[in-house]
């Protein structure tokens, strides 16, 4: 387990940590010896790696390529990786936006929709998760109090449990939420959260074994810290806030990027409570569009495309974030 | 909490001595009760993660185990008790049989190979080599790309008659004629496992390359000067190393994989004849195709325990093994 203190002494990644070696002593002798070693075996590594790399992807590529292309280009006999006729229907056609004509229409639509969904309900998955995991790891690492370590041992315990166990009666409690959706006191009357975007998100908003770390990662925060400020006159949430939160922003960083990366791309879930088109999220609306659509290649390619890119680019943005989230998800024991 | 309500009246009439221990769990739940108040906030602070976990985690495994005891059908009113007959339904249930060997099969080609990829992957991005960040960032692109996505993807490389894998086995004449991977009894399961590989690997090369670097160099340097070649220290010093990331990959893979639903659901909808049901995609089908909650409910219990055994196993033998 990576904890402040570590993180704080390797700031950069682990991976990110040779990249530094190399500069200094050890690494430089490293790749001396290296390199006099494996002259020739160097460029067998670049040569797999390489071939490695067209195989890992060729089939964005062809996915990329194929999404600007028309149906007949498609399904031409031999694949064209680059598109003769460039074109962006299928996109316009998956978003329903612009012009189309009776015979692309006919062909079935998508719904920009899909996508503001998914980055709504992301986002306040992301937020709301973070901010309560965070709310209750500080008080199970900081604060004592009768019933703390009961109910740290529930949350514990249920780490183990599949969530397929809970998918079931998560749906029968989801309709029964009183008060909501035509539902009385009692909640029975109506669908409750089932097809709204409660639904989609309020289930997510905790996360045990985000507790976990987040808990495991505030323990190495010093006592004194937080007394100092407690001293200083700050009332327990501005501890929290302004002493404990800022301390925590590699876990709480990678902590969020992981959850909005499940929760763009949680599928099970809508799949079995949103029924409305309106309110489909990405992956949903993408593969019921499979399901009826089964020939229209243009738009599904295009539609894979815009639902991958939000992540790739938040990838490629927080790319240090990511592999240290990896990190400190468990590998050091 | 422990102390809480520890006094029960009958306490002060049955015996003298008692009378004398009396007051000290009563000063106890006081003590209790005057550090709840004063920690007040800590109950604040952890008031809505509570709140949603009982309900959404605590209540749910609760219910789950209560719909296990009944004939639970969402569409019909009368839900009545039938004790263990789920559970005997589940034993002798072939097709769910099926669907746990079908699962197992996935995970046994999946998790294993997609780790050795990245092991692969790992071993050779650890080298001192040019690009390796990119190298690491395109690797690692599958691993981001949304499950939907890849599975749309890889449905359409599939393709019997315009796919990219039979266009060019057949174009080098590997094979005769175009196969039907993902409608054919015996290659639809590899296909899916090929895919879930070629979406896995990054993830494992990047925990091994954490791995690898935490092995000190001193240890290279020593094996070099006792004559050890390259093969002998990746057998003697690195793999030996690597063991504990090794362990962590097994059973994350492992239970990731048990758990496996997107692909299946868009690129073969457990067929070719249920030969792709999976363990959840059967579960999903007993629940929200023939809406029998309370035995989809056992089955998903069946999974789990499943799970928790298969986990077990691993986290002893590979005790057994330190030792």
């Amino acid at each position: 387990m990576t904890t402040y203190e570590e993180t704080e002494r390797n700031a950069a990644s682990p991976l990110e940590a040779p990249r530094q070696g190399r500069r200094g002593k050890s690494g430089k002798k490293r790749e001396g010896q290296a390199a006099a070693e494996w002259s020739w075996g160097r460029w067998v590594v670049y040569l797999i790696l390489v071939a490695g790399v067209i195989l890992f992807i060729a089939p964005f590529a062809g996915l990329v390529s194929a999404s600007f292309q028309n149906i007949d280009e498609i399904f031409s006999v031999s694949p064209h990786w680059i598109p003769h006729h460039p074109t962006t229907t299928g996109y316009r056609q998956f978003l329903n936006l612009g012009h189309l004509s009776t015979a692309q229409r006919g062909q079935g639509t998508g719904d920009w929709r899909w996508f503001a969904n998914s980055a709504f309900v992301a986002t306040s998955v992301t937020v709301l998760q973070t901010f309560f995991n965070a709310l209750a790891a500080y008080v199970f690492a900081k604060r004592k109090f009768p019933g703390r370590n009961a109910i740290f041992m529930v949350f514990l315990a249920t780490m183990m449990v599949p969530g397929q166990v809970t998918l079931i009666p998560n749906y029968i409690i989801t309709k029964h939420i009183p008060l909501f959706g035509g539902n009385d006191i009692f909640g029975n009357g109506g669908h409750g959260w089932l097809d709204s975007y409660w639904g989609l998100i309020m289930p997510g908003t905790v996360s045990a074994f985000g507790i976990f770390l987040l808990r495991q990662y505030m323990m190495s925060i010093p006592d004194e810290l937080l007394d100092a400020a407690r001293i200083d006159g700050a009332n327990e949430f501005r501890i929290f806030w302004k002493v404990v939160l800022p301390l925590c922003t590699p876990a709480l960083a990678a902590s969020a990027i992981f959850t909005f990366q499940a929760a763009w791309e949680d599928f099970l879930w809508p799949l079995i409570i949103i029924s409305s088109p309106d309110r489909y999220t990405a992956p949903l609306g993408l593969a019921l569009f499979v399901v009826r659509n089964q020939t229209s290649w243009s738009l599904l390619f295009a539609g894979s495309v815009i639902s991958t890119l939000p992540m790739v680019l938040i990838f490629a943005i927080f790319q240090r974030r990511f592999i240290q989230g990896i990190a400190l998800t468990g590998m050091k024991g | 909490m422990a102390t809480t309500g520890a006094v029960p009246a009958g306490a002060k009439t049955r015996s003298k001595p008692a009378g004398a221990k009396r007051p000290r769990p009563r000063r106890g739940v006081r003590i209790t009760l005057f550090r709840a108040r004063r920690e007040w906030s800590a109950y604040l602070f952890l008031a809505p993660g509570l709140i949603i976990f009982s309900v959404f985690t605590v209540a749910a495994l609760i219910f789950a185990f209560y719909l296990t005891f009944h004939e639970w059908s969402a569409i019909q009113p009368y839900k009545p008790y039938v004790g263990l007959d789920n559970y005997k339904d589940m034993i002798h249930d072939k097709d769910y049989r099926q669907s746990v060997i079908n699962t197992v099969y996935y995970t046994g080609g999946s998790v294993p190979l997609g780790m050795l990829v990245g092991l692969g992957l790992a071993l050779l991005l650890n080298q001192p080599i040019k690009f390796r960040g990119s190298f690491r960032t395109l690797y690692y692109l599958p691993v981001v790309t949304p499950l939907v996505a890849a599975s749309i993807l890889w449905k359409w490389l599939y393709n019997g008659d315009y796919g990219l894998f039979n266009y060019y086995l057949l174009k080098a004449h590997a094979i005769d004629q175009p196969l039907l991977w993902l409608s054919s009894q015996n290659l639809a399961m590899p296909s899916v496992i090929l895919m879930t590989v070629w979406m896995s690997s990054g993830f494992s090369m990047v925990v091994y390359l954490a791995g690898l670097q935490s092995i000190p160099d001193e240890l290279y340097e020593a094996a070099k000067i006792d004559g050890a070649g390259p093969f002998a220290r990746l057998r003697n010093i690195t793999l030996p190393l690597l063991r504990p990331t090794t362990l962590f990959l097994l059973v994350i893979g492992i239970i990731g994989s048990f758990q496996v639903f997107t692909q299946i659901f868009i690129m073969t909808h457990g067929g070719p004849v249920d030969k792709t049901t999976t363990m959840v995609y059967f579960i999903y089908e007993a629940a929200f195709k023939f809406y029998e909650f309370g035995y989809a409910s056992t089955l998903a219990f069946g999974l789990f325990a499943l799970l928790f055994v298969v986990t077990l196993v691993q986290l002893r033998l590979y005790r057994r093994a330190d030792l």
